[in-house]
């Protein structure tokens, strides 16, 4: 077992078991705790990758901004543990069926593919930070700018969203 | 035995490296808080700590003592697990992020292998991406700590300390991007190589005189990010008692402070790499008579310290302080022997970035000592509706005079 | 050399965690952070495949998901300490009515 392969192990329990640990925990800190997890293993998974630039982003950008955002909210509404109505008819069983059936098709899909996807070009580093900045900024320049356009639509509906009304 | 180390060697010397640079960073730390007491006390006409050995010198190890020894509640109705993460968490990555930190340029020979001053590869590509990825996960400690104590004002500071950081992060990565794009890398090294391009100007070279707005959003940013005054208000203690560390006693409370004494560290290290040239010397590099500037200031130091242990009231004070004095002034001396040359020349560039880095350790405590606490509102007015768009704005400045004129 | 296999693997656990989690969750706050670890895991695939077909194409793609999860954080977040205040609760079961 090569040393990447060992890595890639710990890592993706890591990642599996915050996943499972988001759904079984019963507070929300903990699952953002265990999401945070999640984040902070797929971030290790992106250096395996040599994905460094995203690496860092998923870090600063999903773990540092989004989760804090959570854990902000969280702590601000003071919620308490999930408490446990009955599920709706509706959300029960054919929940299950979905997942099963999503499952299902992913299993298949990924069974069918044959072989591993060799890697076309793992010769060195695809210097990733410069590669990105230059297909952001000359290919998808225009969804990029689209992007800070949903942002600040974004800011905009945050705003008018969080404002008491005034009475 | 031998095979083993002879195929681990990298990791064996990474593993010494952590395990010295831990011991630096604890044995500064403690020393910080004896500096930050001292300073502060004679800016108000004090004394400050003078009774543990001489000048007070000892008070660390007493205060360490005292934080182990102290009895450790937990106090009822808190979120276990959380409650003892926080401060793993905070003291964890503040000790990690100064880990990206270089601390010289060229690497020392020993055993055969190349060993960089600094735990991370000196070329590391993410290097100032990196920092900013621990630090932005630093918030946790805060926040956690406050929403686990069960309790109102250690809530109240954790949740003004989330907005905050969040807030200041903000400009804290904007104030940086004008550097980054001087220098065309995120690189720490590499930073610091691009103020170097010319050697003859020395200190002209350096970042802060295109970036100065940079700066001052920076270090306003910084000092934010790490809760010091101005900024404290996490631990406001006219307002919350202590803020998010209320609950927390003992140990504990000693791992946040020194998780905000580490990032203080970081922080006065990232100031010098990335505005004042890091571990570049600020006279043009032709003044090599400069190179006995080290020298020059540990005989003085030496000696001053030895007359000053001589009239020192206690016995120990009077042992131990010309004691200090001596080995200083010897260091000193044989820096100057033409066989310790390349010692000499080793030491310069540690010596500029330490120096540069004790210069706004200062700054801090300068600061703590001068400034009044913002008011909440303030606090959030200042960062939003004037740091960010000024290093919004710097961002645009820079780099349309780097399209316009290339990055000189 | 990791299989990109194993990646796209784990990916597929990740979103399927993260349905579970969607369908199965009763409170607001943990639905939607069950979204964002669906989005993570396609996240996970993009870089994956980018490794694997050696261009950068979806290492790019992965920055706008994560721009779209931050605007949608923001505004979720929004509505959520909305329904908050409005009904006292995060309990999805007590969000039923189109109305106040």
């Amino acid at each position: 077992m090569t040393p990447q392969l060992l890595i890639f192990f710990v890592l993706a329990a890591l990642a599996v078991l915050g996943a499972v640990s988001l759904i079984v925990q019963k507070h929300p800190i903990h699952s953002a705790l265990s999401l945070i997890v999640v984040m902070v293993a797929l971030a290790g998974l992106y250096l395996l990758m040599g994905a460094e630039f995203v690496a860092a982003v998923q870090i600063i950008v999903y773990g540092g901004a989004i989760m804090v955002l959570f854990v902000f909210v969280i702590m601000l509404l003071n919620a308490g543990i999930e408490e446990h109505t009955s599920l709706s008819k509706f959300a029960g069983p054919p929940g299950l069926l979905l997942v099963v059936a999503l499952a299902g098709f992913l299993a298949a899909t990924i069974a069918r593919s044959t072989g591993t996807v060799q890697a076309a070009a793992q010769t060195g580093t695809m210097s990733s930070t410069k590669g990105i900045s230059n297909m952001l900024f000359r290919d998808f320049v225009y969804p990029f700018e689209l992007t800070s356009f949903l942002i600040l639509v974004a800011i905009m509906g945050a705003t008018v969203l969080a404002q008491r009304e005034k009475s | 035995m031998n095979a083993f180390l002879a195929s681990n060697a990298e990791l064996i010397i990474t593993i010494v490296k952590i395990a010295l640079l831990l011991f630096i960073v604890l044995t500064v730390n403690a020393y910080l808080t004896w500096f930050e007491r001292k300073v502060v006390a004679h800016m108000q006409s004090r004394w400050g700590p003078h009774r543990v050995g001489p000048h007070g010198l000892l008070q660390p190890l007493a205060d360490g003592v005292k934080f182990l020894f102290k009895e450790d509640p937990t106090p009822a109705g808190v979120d276990k697990f959380v409650y003892y993460l926080a401060p793993l968490l905070a003291l964890a990555l503040a000790l990690t992020s100064i880990s990206i930190i270089p601390f010289g340029p060229s690497p020392i020979r020993l055993f055969g292998h190349d060993i960089y001053l600094g735990i991370a590869p000196p070329d590391l590509n993410i290097g100032i991406l990196a920092l900013f990825a621990i630090t932005a996960l630093g918030v946790y400690g805060v926040a956690l700590a406050g929403w686990s104590s069960n309790s109102k004002y250690p809530l109240l500071g954790g949740l003004r300390s989330s907005a905050q950081m969040i807030s200041y992060e903000l400009s804290l990565t904007m104030s940086v991007v004008g550097v980054l794009l001087i220098a065309g890398s995120f690189n720490l090294t590499d930073i610091i190589n691009a103020q170097a391009k010319h050697p003859e100007r020395g200190i002209l070279g350096w970042n802060i005189f295109p970036q100065i707005l940079g700066f001052i959003c920076f270090f306003i940013a910084a000092v934010a990010e790490t809760n010091r005054v101005p900024f404290d208000l996490p631990e406001a203690e006219s307002e919350l008692v202590a803020g998010f560390h209320t609950e927390y006693a003992s140990f504990k409370f000693a791992m946040f402070f020194i998780a905000e004494y580490t990032s203080m560290i970081t922080v006065s290290s990232l100031c010098a790499i990335m505005f004042f040239g890091g571990w570049l010397s600020p006279f043009p590099a032709s003044w090599t008579v400069t190179h006995y500037l080290p020298s020059a200031l540990l005989i003085p130091a030496g000696l001053w310290i030895i007359w000053d242990g001589i009239r020192y009231e206690t016995i120990f004070g009077k042992i131990i302080l010309p004691g200090v004095g001596t080995v200083l002034t010897i260091a000193g001396i044989a820096l100057l022997m033409p066989n310790l040359l390349f010692v000499n020349e080793f030491i310069q560039a540690p010596f500029w970035l330490l120096s540069k880095i004790f210069v706004f350790l200062f700054v801090y405590v300068w600061m703590r000592g001068t400034l009044p606490r913002f008011r909440y509102d303030q606090l959030m007015a200042f960062g939003w509706k004037l740091l960010l768009p000024l290093s919004i704005a710097n961002v645009i400045v820079t780099s349309f005079v780097i399209l316009k004129w290339g990055a000189q | 050399m990791v299989p990109t296999n194993y990646y796209v693997i784990l990916s597929a656990v990740l979103f399927g965690l993260g349905v579970f989690g969607f369908v199965f969750k009763r409170n607001i706050i943990t639905i939607f952070m069950s979204i964002e670890l669906m989005l993570n895991a396609v996240n996970l695939a993009f870089v994956a495949f980018s490794q694997a077909l050696g261009k950068l194409d979806g290492q790019v793609f992965v920055l706008f998901v994560i721009v779209v999860a931050a605007a949608e954080a923001a505004v979720g977040l929004g509505i959520i300490i909305l329904i908050a205040r409005n009904r006292q609760s995060l309990n999805v079961e007590r969000v039923d009515l189109l109305k106040l």
